[in-house]
């Protein structure tokens, strides 16, 4: 792997990169420009190495090959996720959020760049575990139809299984993780009644818009891959898609660092990064 | 024993000292940490593989006896001269050319997240030849490769002595394919990073 790698290097040139990025906007509709330079770059180079490209190559496969982009955009975004990341997230949440959702009728949450489904699950569970799961809708999005099929299927491998069940074990619940799967040979499914209270659907956080007022949003290391300009866009696009008093939910180590909105967004617990909707 | 002198005009004219390390390198760094003087005037920043899930007192410890102030790298810290940066766990750090760290959930890097060959590459590509490296002990070869980019990019790199090393393995990989200029016992790497020569 080593030698594969050494004196071959894919890195572009900021003027090369914008140049991509433009194409790519012109021909299919994505805008990247305000993606963080260093981890799109980064991106780029893999995808070049990968496919074996030359920034010629891969500029014409993108005009010509209408195929290639859903495997571009699979391979530029980063899907990596767990069940469970950051177990301290999923304690804070159940004991300083799940007793004010508990009193609404329906709690509607949206789980925002939800990539193969694993939080979107995980915070199933957890509402299920609560007593909650009959009143409890999740939304999953992402931009990757290609990650919502997998969302969609809920199964994981039973090696990522082992990994979650050790985040799981880590946030106190008193289950297992394995009540919520049924396993078969090499491979685990989420049971079918934690599916039922769930959709996955295709959503652009960058232009699509508010389609439905929600108790909670989930968006958890997304905005590490954006610029702060595109943070406070998206930062907008969730408080106007949240209901009164609602929480917006961010990655282990994404504040919001924008003053205009930490007047509207109150820090409920600083180090996970939970936050409530104040003012109007 | 003076050490080069042209190494330490270079050392001095860096503004970004990277420290990476793994397994046995983590009394080092602490040691070193605690030398560094109040005016220090440098961003340092330490990637050292750890574990998730097992709540860790490094930035604590580190903080309590440091004398240059430190934190954990959150997502779009300015990068400030005088300052300690610790990569986070589960997480691989980016620097930006704008002067920001970036963070990054992919794939790990040799298993390792935060991986340094990653950190060091995006160094390599930002501040060039403004950076020092130095690679420690650690028990595989991440932070070779991202060696080799800051080379190629102008900065001063560093492996410590494969002798004066808990795990020879880290340094060696950087050895080996020439991407460390200098290979420097424990002693002179304290020398040179202490300004004390």
């Amino acid at each position: 792997m080593i030698d594969d790698t050494i004196g071959k290097d894919n890195h572009l040139t900021n003027p090369q990169l914008t140049e991509l990025i433009d194409l790519v906007k012109k021909i299919h509709g994505f805008d990247f420009s305000d993606y963080t330079k260093a981890s799109l770059k980064r991106r780029l180079a893999r995808i070049m190495m990968l496919k074996k490209l030359s920034f010629y190559d891969l500029k014409h496969i993108l005009v010509n090959d209408p195929d290639f982009f859903q495997e571009f955009l699979e391979e530029i975004t980063v899907n990596v996720t767990e069940m469970f990341r950051d177990p301290a997230f999923y304690k804070a949440l159940n004991s300083q959020v799940l007793p004010y959702l508990s009193t609404y009728q329906h709690v509607k949450v949206w789980c925002a760049g939800c990539s193969s489904g694993e939080e979107a699950y995980s915070l199933a569970i957890l509402m299920k575990e609560e007593g909650l799961a009959k009143k409890t809708f999740i939304y999953g999005t992402d931009i990757n139809t290609e990650v919502l099929k997998e969302a969609r299927k809920g199964i994981y491998s039973l090696r990522k299984i082992k990994s979650y069940a050790e985040n799981y074990l880590f946030t106190g619940l008193p289950g297992s993780i394995t009540d919520h799967f049924t396993v078969m040979y090499d491979a685990a499914a989420v049971h079918s009644e934690l599916k039922q209270n769930t959709l996955f659907s295709v959503h652009n956080l960058i232009s699509d818009t508010v389609f439905n007022e929600f108790q909670m949003i989930s968006c958890r290391n997304v905005f590490i891959y954006f610029e702060t300009e595109l943070q406070e866009r998206i930062l907008d696009l969730f408080y106007k898609s949240l209901c009164p008093l609602g929480y917006l939910c961010l990655g282990n180590k994404e504040t919001i660092r924008s003053d205009n909105f930490r007047k509207k967004f109150k820090a409920i617990n600083q180090k996970e990064n939970i936050y409530q909707k104040i003012g109007a | 024993m003076a050490l080069d002198s042209t190494l330490v005009q270079r050392f001095k004219e860096s503004k970004l000292l990277l420290l990476g390390g793994s397994a046995g390198s983590f009394k080092l760094l602490f040691a070193l940490v605690k030398s560094f003087p109040h005016d220090f005037n440098k961003t340092v920043i330490i990637v050292i593989h750890r574990k998730k899930n097992f709540f860790s007192e490094i930035e604590k410890l580190f903080a309590e006896n440091s004398r240059m102030s430190l934190r954990e790298i959150s997502d779009k810290d300015p990068l400030e001269s005088n300052t300690i940066y610790i990569a986070p766990p589960n997480y691989h750090t980016l620097i930006e050319k704008t002067g920001f760290f970036s963070l990054d959930v992919s794939e790990a890097v040799w298993y390792s997240k935060p991986s340094i060959d990653v950190t060091f590459e995006s160094a390599a590509y930002a501040y060039g030849k403004n950076c020092t490296a130095v690679l420690f002990s650690g028990a595989n070869q991440d932070g070779a490769d991202g060696m080799l980019k800051l080379r190629k990019g102008g900065a001063l790199t560093i492996a410590q002595h494969p002798e004066d090393a808990e795990m020879a393995e880290m340094p060696n990989a950087a050895i080996q394919i020439d991407a460390a200029e200098y290979i420097l016992r424990t002693t002179e790497i304290f020398k040179l990073l202490q300004n004390d020569t």
